[in-house]
């Protein structure tokens, strides 16, 4: 097996035994990105700071090892929309093509401090809008199962660059699934955390009440690892719960599973259906207990999202105005004009399409009809959640409603790409912790496609989701 | 639906410059995508409370004092970040005409 090739958490033992060094590992990587990057295009920018802050993990293994996290030499991807101090941050863009983060991410503060190697920076859709990789300005990523294919999105760079074993792990960013989705899509496992365990404090916002910073990684146990290094609160982000706030209750001996019905319904993939089916079967076997339950007002969480979402990203994306931030356009003649050109050439038409929606959702005439309307359903849905934790202790259901689709597939339909999101956005609406967990393959011609189960918890219960999730990773087909 | 005059006033309001393509597309795609939000109108929401973000958090307060943020002096990236200046200020065209 190649370095590359190892968990965090093997990895981490080689380093700390001496068996071999950051720096041998980070080089792995770099040749692994060096061999299959041209094709799959999940790196935008490669740090050439890595193999300093290598070296420097080795000196610390050796001269202070004492001092040494779980992630201290462990070569990391970082998705493109958070901030590193110093180097470009383009969020996919050709808005921001040419931005330099001013200041570290709260997560990257605590990654540095731990003496992670950030490796670089990965491809994302066009501002963290979007569900295939296919709209960042930068060219798309390509699936590594299945080069034909969509890694998923938007933290599709993220994703494909753990599959493919260019990085030990990644973060990425989930508004709606873009942790989960391209996860799913590429076989390894992505965790969104409860909305208010990680701080956004550098994460350049899209939709602020949904926005959540979270892992993406081979294994359970990697993801984690390295939660726990990147939550808690800084001071930064007011919507941070503190360490109080996190369950430690042990996961009960007789399991209940809630298994939403909604979600396994018309539009599913036959094939997927029958992975998961197999999987609750295997749960089943293990002594947890299956309980059907309704999520009643699951089909409005995609139409409350794509009224939440495009309001919020209209006046989050304000900011963008050719001044303060982003692509400037030099021959406007007025204030107006700067704004106006400016943001005609550096958003990419999804964004425009959102938030042109969002104008019109928040104008005077149609706010109450539709975003107060909007959020009176997500109270629903929430409250869907809180119905059903009262009677199980996780829900399980599949991420996606098909495994990784054609590139160009639905490039040019917003609707149809909307729905590659439908299991996974009321999660999001909810403030819940989600993870996808790879649960086998479907064929596709000569394709090998992989499957991604969810498993939802209530509010800041990750420990059950990663208790759980290891025990559904040992029931692998 | 969204006619053509509403795209125009949108993108007004929203500060995008819009080719007569991307008024035509976007009559299109944003009536499709209203038209989609439109099952809301099913749920019956009487009484409900709407909920305005992501926490159970209520109405946080902090002391009433100026807190430090700016971490070692990095306000001076963000004035590099800007596209025209002047020094330390930002340059912009004149507001009024």
């Amino acid at each position: 097996m190649q370095l590359n090739q190892l968990t965090i958490t093997d990895a981490a033992k080689g380093l700390r035994t001496g068996e071999f060094s950051s720096e041998e590992l980070t080089n792995a990587c770099l040749a692994a990105i060096q061999e299959q990057d041209h094709d799959i295009h999940a790196f935008l920018k490669i740090s050439d700071r890595a193999a300093d802050a290598a070296k420097e993990a080795d000196r610390l293994f050796k001269d202070n090892p004492d001092a040494a996290s779980p992630l201290t030499g462990i070569p990391l991807a970082m998705k493109d929309n958070i901030l590193v101090e110093g180097e470009y941050c383009t969020a996919g863009s050709r808005m921001l093509e040419n931005y330099i983060a001013s200041y570290d991410a709260t997560v990257i503060r605590k990654l540095k401090n731990q003496n992670a190697i950030l490796l670089g920076k990965t491809n994302m859709d066009d501002s963290a809008m979007g569900s295939s990789t296919e709209s960042s300005a930068f060219g798309p990523t390509k699936n590594p199962h299945d080069l034909t294919r969509v890694p998923g999105g938007s933290s599709g760079g993220s994703a494909a660059a753990v599959a493919a074993h260019m990085c030990l792990g990644a973060l990425g960013s989930d508004t709606g699934g873009s942790i989960r989705q391209p996860a799913s899509f590429c076989g390894i496992v992505g965790m969104k955390p409860t909305y208010g365990a990680v701080s956004r404090h550098g994460l350049i916002a899209m939709a602020s009440s949904l926005d959540q910073i979270g892992p993406m990684a081979k294994t359970v146990a990697d993801a984690e690892l390295l939660f726990h290094a990147i939550k808690g609160q800084d001071g930064f982000d007011a919507t941070v719960a503190g360490q109080d706030s996190f369950s430690d209750e042990p996961i009960p001996t007789k399991l209940r599973i809630g298994v939403p019905k909604e979600y396994f319904s018309d539009g599913l993939d036959q094939d997927i259906k029958d992975a998961i089916t197999k999987i609750l079967a295997a749960c089943e076997q293990q002594g947890a207990e299956l309980h059907e339950v309704s999520l009643p007002h699951s089909s409005y969480a995609l139409p409350a999202y794509y009224i939440i979402v495009p309001s919020e990203v209209s006046s989050n994306l304000a900011r963008l105005d050719g001044i303060r931030y982003g692509y400037h356009h030099e021959q406007s003649m007025t204030l107006f004009d700067v704004y106006a050109q400016s943001r005609a050439r550096g958003f990419g038409p999804e964004i425009k399409r959102r938030i042109m929606l969002g104008t019109y959702a928040l104008s005077a005439g149609y706010y109450d009809a539709y975003y107060t309307k909007a959020q009176q359903v997500r109270r629903l849905i929430s409250k869907d959640f809180s119905d059903a934790f009262a009677k199980v202790d996780v829900l399980i259901g599949p991420t996606t409603p098909t495994p990784a689709f054609m590139c160009g597939e639905k490039k040019d339909d917003p609707l149809k790409m909307y729905l590659a999101d439908i299991y996974t956005v009321a999660v999001n609406l909810a403030g819940l912790p989600g993870i996808s967990i790879p649960a086998g393959f479907v064929m596709r011609g000569n394709a090998k496609l992989p499957v991604g189960l969810q498993l939802i918890a209530p509010r800041f219960h990750e420990n059950q989701l990663f208790t759980v999730g290891k025990m559904i990773e040992t029931l692998q087909p | 639906m969204i006619t053509k005059e509403d795209v125009q006033h949108i993108a007004h309001l929203a500060r995008i410059e819009l080719t007569p393509e991307e008024e035509e597309r976007f009559q299109h795609d944003l009536s499709a995508i209203l038209q989609f939000v439109e099952q809301l109108n099913q749920v019956d929401t009487t009484g409900i409370e709407p909920m305005t973000g992501g926490t159970h958090l209520e109405q946080i307060t902090r002391m009433d004092a100026q807190i430090n943020t700016d971490l070692e002096h990095r306000s001076a990236g963000l004035i590099e970040a800007t596209s025209e200046k002047r020094g330390q200020m930002v340059s912009v065209k004149s507001v009024f005409e």
